[in-house]
């Protein structure tokens, strides 16, 4: 019990360091003031309608919604697979493909961010949501691969080989068996997948161009040339679209453990 | 439905499938876990493979479920080779060891997985899912979950999803490993009866030697990748082979000694100082080593018999334990041998101390060389 109270204080004061500059940029996107001021003299939806009427916002939010999407269509077949396939390689082979696989969580994010960079310009990939798309799979497939093979590992190998005695083909027994009992560890992957490519920046900055302008590139845009709350609005949508994605991530996970 | 007779029922007519493993090897990685296993499974026969873990027995009965492909040697089903014939067109039933249902599918819904495969209509499949159910006695239970059953139940389950499409052979991979005493023996009577009724070939994978002589039409005894034994579970019984089967199927007492000479299939041995017979397969030379075997309960204490038969030896006993339907003695011979007799309880028999020298006597006949 003694310890109680100073345990209470710090965890208290952690989270207020946490969750304060979202608190302030949340304020701030709901000033009626012409510029960043805190604390804002007045409340209003002002900056909400400036990003709602800018075309240049909706497009780059809309890129990269289509961004994320595709990236999660890519990176959780693609983790999915990888996932299944490491789990039927000999132990020396499955740590090294496993090592591979996982590199770009390791490798810091600006050096995977130049040689994208380098490869891609090559390919005229530069400007292009395929471009974006690609590096952002690569980004996002160790998260799939992770929380897949976490499923996986709870995933008794038996029940795929009782659908096949039943007369399940090797895709059949993979449908009707498999898929559903570790469907929660997929779509916690997908989930991370989407917030991994939304919440990209450092190899937007070097994809994207001119032509292919992803929301949190046009952010940092707007922050180096006009600062007015309009980035505020956004920063905070952005975190509410994230949080209830991480909401639901959650769930899935309660979900699965049951 | 012609006649009545429920589609499950009517297989019994089409009788089972044969099996013939020839010459069968499976190695991994260079270690042979099946080292030549040749065996002919008469249709509608209940074959037991019987053996230690690590004896090959399952890899044996994977093999023929096609999730291991042989080193060496063929399989064949009703005289068809079926290596390289995927597991999904064997058309063989399988009864897993912790059952393997399918947790997020219903009883009905598990049942009928076999049946979706092979594109049965829906109504079909919920008449052959009732039928099954009723056939292992789990009337009722279409809408439950794995998870809400008990192991009993499962494997009842598990055993209807197994038969329900029909196949002319099942196969089982110690199906009753997982239950308790009581549950397990009257499955085994569960599995004889439908195995009546249905008429197909069972192949049976078990390291329990009580559940293979219970069941099985023939039992072969496998050991270190190849079948010490093969025959019906008396012979077996009453004639191992060699000091393995007779000491994992049942409990043996050897006695080792010297061969003496030969009566018309009988040896005649010195053994822990006595002149002792036993049957022999094959004449044996004078002064040749040689080890006998007995059953602990074919052998009696002398003085308990009316006229004590065959062979007699003299021993001490060293340990008397009263089990109920049966008092079990430890005695040691003349030669230090330690030998085990059964006597089965009564009130009129005699309990023997500890430390007294009795004479035990055993029939030629339950003796044998191995």
């Amino acid at each position: 019990m003694r310890n109680r109270p100073p345990l209470l204080l710090l965890t208290s004061l952690v989270l207020l360091f946490l969750a304060l500059p979202i608190v302030l940029i949340a304020a701030v996107s709901f000033s009626s003031a012409a510029y960043l001021t805190f604390p804002p003299p007045a409340f209003g939806l002002r900056w909400y309608r400036a990003y709602l009427g800018s075309a240049d916002w909706l497009a780059s939010t809309w890129l990269s919604i289509g961004v994320a999407a595709a990236t999660v269509a890519l990176a959780t077949s693609l983790g999915t697979l990888a996932a299944l396939a490491l789990g039927r390689l000999p132990r020396a082979a499955r740590t090294a493909a496993a090592a591979l696989i996982l590199s770009p969580l390791i490798v810091p994010g600006i050096v995977v961010a130049i040689g994208i960079y380098y490869a891609f310009s090559r390919w005229g990939l530069i400007g292009s949501p395929v471009g974006l798309v690609l590096a952002h799979t690569c980004l996002a497939v160790p998260f799939v691969v992770t929380s897949v093979g976490a499923s996986l590992a709870n995933f008794d190998r038996r029940l795929e080989q009782a659908a096949r005695s039943l007369g399940a083909t090797p895709w059949g027994a993979f449908r009707q068996v498999t898929l559903p009992l570790i469907r929660p560890g997929v779509l916690v992957g997908a989930l991370f997948a989407f917030i991994t490519s939304f919440d990209e920046l450092i190899v937007a900055l070097f994809l994207s161009g001119s032509g292919a302008v992803t929301l949190p590139r046009r952010m940092w845009d707007d922050l180096r040339f006009a600062i007015d709350p309009t980035i505020a609005a956004v920063a905070t949508l952005t975190i509410a679209f994230t949080a209830l994605l991480l909401g639901g991530a959650h769930l899935l996970r309660q979900r699965a453990l049951r | 439905m012609d006649g009545g007779l429920s589609p499950i029922a009517a297989t019994r007519l089409g009788r089972g499938a044969s099996v013939s493993l020839v010459d069968l090897e499976k190695r991994f990685e260079g270690v042979g876990a099946v080292r030549g296993i040749s065996l002919e499974i008469a249709s509608g026969e209940f074959l037991t493979l019987l053996g230690p873990s690590g004896s090959g027995k399952t890899t044996t009965l994977m093999m023929i479920a096609g999730f291991e492909t042989p080193s060496g040697g063929d399989i064949a089903i009703d005289r068809a080779s079926v290596v390289g014939v995927p597991p999904h067109r064997r058309n063989i039933g399988m009864v897993f060891q912790n059952y393997a249902l399918f947790p997020h599918l219903t009883v009905a819904e598990n049942i009928a997985f076999p049946l979706k495969q092979r594109g049965v209509d829906r109504g079909t499949r919920a008449v052959r899912v009732k039928e099954a159910l009723a056939l292992v006695r789990l009337p009722g239970y279409e809408a439950r979950y794995p998870r809400q059953l008990s192991g009993g139940q499962q494997q009842r389950v598990a055993l209807a999803r197994a038969i329900v499409f029909q196949p002319r052979l099942l196969l089982m991979d110690e199906p009753l490993g997982a239950l308790d005493k009581q549950l397990r023996e009257s499955l085994q009577l569960e599995m004889r009866r439908l195995h009546a009724d249905l008429g197909i070939t069972f192949v049976y994978v078990t390291h329990d030697q009580e559940e293979a002589l219970t069941m099985s039409d023939r039992i072969a005894v496998v050991n270190e990748g190849r079948i010490a034994q093969l025959g019906a579970p008396e012979a077996l019984y009453d004639r191992p082979c060699d000091r393995f089967v007779a000491s994992f199927l049942g409990e043996s007492n050897f006695l080792t000694g010297t061969v003496r000479g030969m009566e018309t299939g009988v040896v005649v041995a010195e053994c822990a100082g006595a002149v002792l017979r036993g049957v022999a397969p094959q004449a044996l030379a004078a002064g040749a080593a040689v080890t006998l075997s007995t059953r602990p309960e074919r052998m009696r204490f002398a003085d308990a018999l009316p006229a004590a038969p065959g062979n007699r030896l003299r021993a001490t006993v060293t340990e008397a334990v009263f089990a109920g339907e049966r008092c079990r003695y430890l005695l040691r011979a003349e030669d230090g041998t330690m030998l085990v007799v059964k006597e089965p309880s009564s009130a009129t028999t005699r309990r023997r101390a500890v430390g007294e020298v009795a004479e035990l006597a055993w029939p030629v006949a339950d003796t044998v060389v191995v």
